[in-house]
């Protein structure tokens, strides 16, 4: 009885070592305060109405940034201990972490960096920008969206879930490669809350691709053909059908990884007939286009940035687009690079090197055409652009070492080394995270209505690039020194550990800069009026995000725009104003489905970690209840007639004017700085501290 | 128009402080490792000499290629920048179609020419192709387990954990497989490149020592808790040192019987080195036969070859 209710769960799952203590106080802790602070603002109601259910894909974008955020940190506080690890585990020291947990530190790492902040931004711009880039004002299915989110924030729950319950995360690596991660060798639920975090919100991201395929062809403006969508539009639009192509696939490699694990199958054991080398061969068929998918729209953002502020349209538009095209298409095709060192014949590996070779002939086609657009531009080193600046540099680092690992007797030397591990941080830090950072920041008046801080920006930049040379340059260089990946110890005699100890300080320096973006960014919020963007566009920018207000209202365009070119709101705004006719629009209503199927696809997930089979039946059964009600929900939209969108239209516009009358400078070197901003804060915490002393003497 | 902004177009210029940074850190990392074992770079065998080569072949023809890029890119950059009164800036500014051409076709040069490098050379260092040399060639069996290297020599008939002696310019064939123990890779960096010793399958990889020494050898894919302790040393010897060290081995205490087997099969941490002086000869394919019909399912994509069923 007691199993058939509880499954495996007993008191041994409760947390009972300082990591899974600590991250439980950490996680009840936050809980807490969370839930106290919005019960004293009494915002419960607003904060379900008008965030949780919402379906509105600003709002979604905007929690997809704040998740990716914390889980940011939480990722860094893990690549933390791991630098921390390596740093001292050298000769007759062992480090603080024993081996087992410090595989299961870095596993949890990599899942959490590219799952749930790499996607979640990434997840988060298409949300916000696209549907503005192609002048629409919702996607093809608002609830789509939604879910997909909240499955995704289930399984953000879930990856951080051993802490209370299990006390063990993975020990495999992030993708948990056969026959390690297999009952034979992993048989505690750590393998198990991997499969389920990464089922869960792959799920949610195949929903959310197909979701954004069908906005992106379906609703664009009348006159937006394709070959005038915007770059980023592109970019996502390739990226979201690698994802469809491919996380299908993710999803039937870990059903099958489940099936071995729960119900005794042979899929990929090493006895019985399984052939651990198939789910190799699976895993990496979605894993290398996976980065991709991560890739392309950052190259997308890097183009619209390169254009604003060179203040040229983007030259050699379609070669452009066809490079990403071709970068997306050729990452379907390479993905044995992988394990060239598994024993192909030579002509297998040497045809996916030759793909690997030509996968960079479009990556730098797409160079090229950034140089051509900035070529005879009138360039603002705005703190975008300087990311634009440090990802070229880095970039270039990890493709050229990306190219090197492609070729196979070379990668038989340097594969699974700390060479491979510095090749794909140089590219998903400088690449992709520089990217993400990119266009949030030139995105980010449009989010909020107000510029970020330039100087603490830049200060935060500088950070990051000098951190990650101090911290990456060693590491291509342990690599070559013969250090594999994922040692939690080493001989002394290797004389690797000055290096490590380098990498460390490089990740000090990291962490600073990512202490500085915070600060920027509450910088910017205290000198909100100084650095208002009451025009909605502070770049001068040439999509139609910018035609709109900052924040855009719900509906995101009160007249459909008519787009004859690339630059839409640019030969708008050379072309002049005129009175725009209102007409009714039709938005979809919030729903709460998307929350209540992502907690019953949680406790799915949850039931089997834990061998409770009854849960994941009925949570299985709810969720189909929710879909058939949802079915029956006849009037998923209200309609917003002309005379309230006029109305609406009069009222911002009249708020909009009294802020431009603050009159914000155009220096923005005078942009707060670091000092001050200590000051500001630390006298604000007085100010408060006295007030509530007062108030208690009162 | 905006006046231009004197720190912001700093910044311009500070970029070209990026690659000085680069190269400030590859000088003080090469200060502190001058003296170390930097193995891909110091090869002591014939295959990690021309996996060597090849990957300076294409270090530097890469660079050809991104060195001049990155120099126009942030050259353009410099020079567009908004404060540049002397730089034209013209928005409307037309480059000719037949820079399109150009961009696709440079690359394509590039990576053809790397790519006609790397077909035949990917071939001449398969790992399974055999080394031609005066010597005699040997085979060592190699049996990774948890988490300890297990090395049979047939001809000699002794065996050893955790390392393994070689005669210097004599082409050796490592014959891996696995025990009960998930895929490790097999690396010898001073050597040559890896492999993975799977169950069930035989990988060969043909290494040649050249130069006499120790080299440090480990797994690369991590396969448990004891992944890190997973090492073995590989000592490089004369012809005559070797038969030597042959011979006494052959006098050790132990045999590799079925008692000491199942001993070591059992995991274990960061084992130092055992010697055997001899085996039962059918050891090894009884490793191999232990996991027979695993491989009736023979539908993957990767063509294994020189499987001994
Ligand atoms: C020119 C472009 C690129 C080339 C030629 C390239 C090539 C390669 C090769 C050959 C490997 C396998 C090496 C090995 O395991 O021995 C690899 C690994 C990897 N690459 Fe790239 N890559 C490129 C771009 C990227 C980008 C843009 C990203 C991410 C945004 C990326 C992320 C990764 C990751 C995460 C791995 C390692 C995964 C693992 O083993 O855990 N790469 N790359
Ligand atoms: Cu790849």
């Amino acid at each position: 009885m007691r199993e058939f209710l509880l499954g495996k769960l007993d008191g041994h799952a409760l947390p009972h070592e300082w990591f899974t203590i600590a991250g439980s106080i950490a996680f009840i802790a936050m809980m807490l305060a969370t839930i106290l602070v919005i019960t004293r603002l009494k915002k419960w109601k607003w904060l379900w109405s008008e965030w949780l259910t919402s379906v509105d894909p600003k709002k979604i974008g905007i929690m997809y940034f704040i998740a990716g955020g914390f889980m940011l940190a939480r990722g860094g506080l893990d690549a933390v201990m791991i630098w921390l690890q390596q740093a001292f585990s050298s000769g007759d020291s062992h480090g603080y972490l024993s081996a087992d947990h410090f595989q299961q530190v870095f596993t949890a790492h990599g899942n959490i960096m590219v799952f749930f902040v790499a996607m979640a931004f990434i997840f988060g711009l298409i949300n916000y920008i696209v549907p503005l880039q192609i002048g629409a004002r919702d996607l093809a299915s608002p609830f789509l969206n939604t879910l997909g989110f909240w499955l995704y924030i289930a399984g953000v729950v879930m990856v951080n879930m051993f802490f209370l319950l299990g006390g063990e995360y993975a020990a495999t690596g992030w993708l948990a490669v056969a026959p390690l991660s297999g009952p034979e060798f992993s048989t505690g639920v750590g393998v198990d809350y991997w499969i389920w975090s990464l089922q869960i919100s792959g799920i949610g991201t195949t929903l959310g691709a197909i979701n954004f395929i069908m906005t992106i062809l379906r609703m664009r403006a009348p006159g937006m053909s394709l070959w005038k969508m915007p770059p980023f539009t592109w970019g996502s639009l390739c990226s979201m059908v690698m994802a469809v192509t491919v996380f299908p696939l993710l999803t039937a490699t870990l059903f099958l990884m489940f099936f071995d694990r729960y119900f005794g199958t042979h899929f990929f054991t090493t006895t019985g007939g399984g052939d651990p080398m198939m789910y190799t061969n699976l895993i990496w068929m979605w894993g290398h286009p996976e980065v991709y998918i991560l890739m392309l729209p950052a190259f997308g953002v890097f183009t619209e940035v390169v254009s604003t502020f060179s203040r040229k349209a983007v030259a050699f538009y379609k070669t452009n687009v066809i490079g990403m095209i071709g970068v997306s298409s050729f990452a379907l095709s390479v993905w044995l690079h992988h394990f060239f060192t598994m024993g192909a014949s030579a002509n297998v590996n040497a045809f996916f090197g030759v793909m690997t070779i030509f996968i960079a002939i479009p990556t730098a086609v797409v160079f090229f055409t950034w140089i051509a657009t900035m070529y005879k531009g009138r360039i603002k080193f705005d703190t975008p652009m300087l990311w634009f600046l440090g990802f070229v540099a880095i970039f270039t680092i990890g493709g050229l070492s990306g190219v090197i690992l492609g070729i196979p007797p070379a990668d038989f030397q340097l594969h699974n080394s700390l060479f491979l591990v510095a090749h794909f941080h140089s590219n998903v830090i400088g690449g992709v995270l520089f990217g993400i950072f990119c266009g949030i920041t030139y995105w980010f008046p449009k989010f909020t209505g107000i510029k970020l801080n330039e100087r603490i920006g830049r200060q935060a930049f500088w950070c990051w690039v000098i951190g990650f040379c101090m911290s990456f340059i060693p590491m291509y260089i342990l690599g070559l020194m013969g250090a594999p990946r994922r040692l939690d110890h080493y001989d002394a005699s290797t004389g690797w550990q000055p290096l490590f100890v380098m990498m460390l300080i490089g990740g000090i320096i990291i962490a600073i800069g990512l202490a500085l973006q915070i600060a920027q960014i509450i910088a910017s919020f205290i000198q909100k009026n100084r650095l208002r963007d009451a025009t909605g566009d502070p770049w001068d920018g040439r999509t139609l995000e910018w035609s709109v207000a900052s924040p855009p209202p719900f509906y995101n365009f009160t007249v459909i725009p008519k787009v004859n070119s690339r630059d839409a709101f640019w030969d708008m705004k050379q072309a002049g104003d005129h009175k725009p006719e209102y007409e009714d629009i039709h938005i979809p209503k919030n729903t709460a489905a998307g929350i209540y199927i992502s907690i019953f696809a949680f406790f799915i997930g949850f039931g089997f970690v834990w061998h409770i089979n009854w849960l994941a039946v009925v949570s299985f059964i709810g969720i189909l209840i929710v879909f058939i009600v949802r079915a029956f929900d006849e009037h998923p939209e209200y309609t917003l007639t002309a005379s309230e969108v006029k109305e609406l239209e009069a009222a911002r516009t009249k708020q909009a004017k009294a802020e431009r009358r603050h009159n914000p400078t155009n220096d923005r070197d005078e942009d707060m700085g670091l000092w001050e901003l200590i000051k500001v804060i630390v006298t604000f915490g007085f100010g408060l501290a006295r007030k509530t002393l007062t108030r208690g003497k009162a | 128009m905006p006046k231009p902004n004197k720190k912001r177009n700093r910044q311009g210029r500070l970029v070209w402080l990026m690659p000085l940074l680069f190269l400030g850190f590859g000088l003080v990392i090469a200060y502190f490792i001058h003296d170390k074992n930097i193995a891909v770079f110091h090869p002591k065998g014939l295959i990690a000499q021309e996996q060597l080569h090849l990957t300076l072949f294409a270090g530097a023809l890469l660079l050809a290629a991104a060195v001049p890029t990155m120099f126009l890119l942030y050259f353009t950059a410099w020079k567009y920048r908004e404060s540049n009164t002397k730089a034209v800036h013209d928005p409307y500014v037309r480059l000719s179609k037949s820079f399109v051409w150009t961009m696709w076709v440079v690359p394509f040069i590039f990576a053809l020419i790397l790519a006609g490098v790397m077909w035949p050379a990917t071939h001449r260092l398969e790992p399974k192709k055999k080394i031609a040399a005066d010597a005699k060639p040997m085979t060592i069996q190699v049996i990774a387990m948890r988490w300890k290297w297990i090395f049979l020599y047939p001809e000699q008939n002794i065996a050893t954990v955790n390392f393994v002696q070689l005669p210097v310019d004599t082409p050796v064939t490592f014959e891996l497989t696995g025990d009960e123990v998930p895929m490790s890779s097999f690396w010898i960096p001073n050597l040559g490149g890896q492999l993975y010793a799977m169950t069930s399958h035989v990988n060969t990889l043909n290494l040649m020592a050249e130069v006499p020494g120790d080299y440090p050898g480990a797994t690369a894919e991590i396969n448990g808790p004891g992944f890190a302790g997973m090492r073995f040393t590989a000592r490089a010897s004369s012809a005559a040192d070797f038969d030597r060290w042959v011979s006494e081995t052959k006098q050790a205490n132990h045999k590799l019987d079925a008692e000491s087997y199942a001993n070591l099969l059992k995991p274990s941490e960061s084992n130092p080195a055992a010697y055997y002086s001899a085996y039962d000869t059918d050891l090894y394919g009884k490793v191999i036969m232990k996991y027979m019909g695993s491989h009736a399912a023979h539908d993957n994509q990767i063509e294994t070859n020189h499987e001994q069923h």
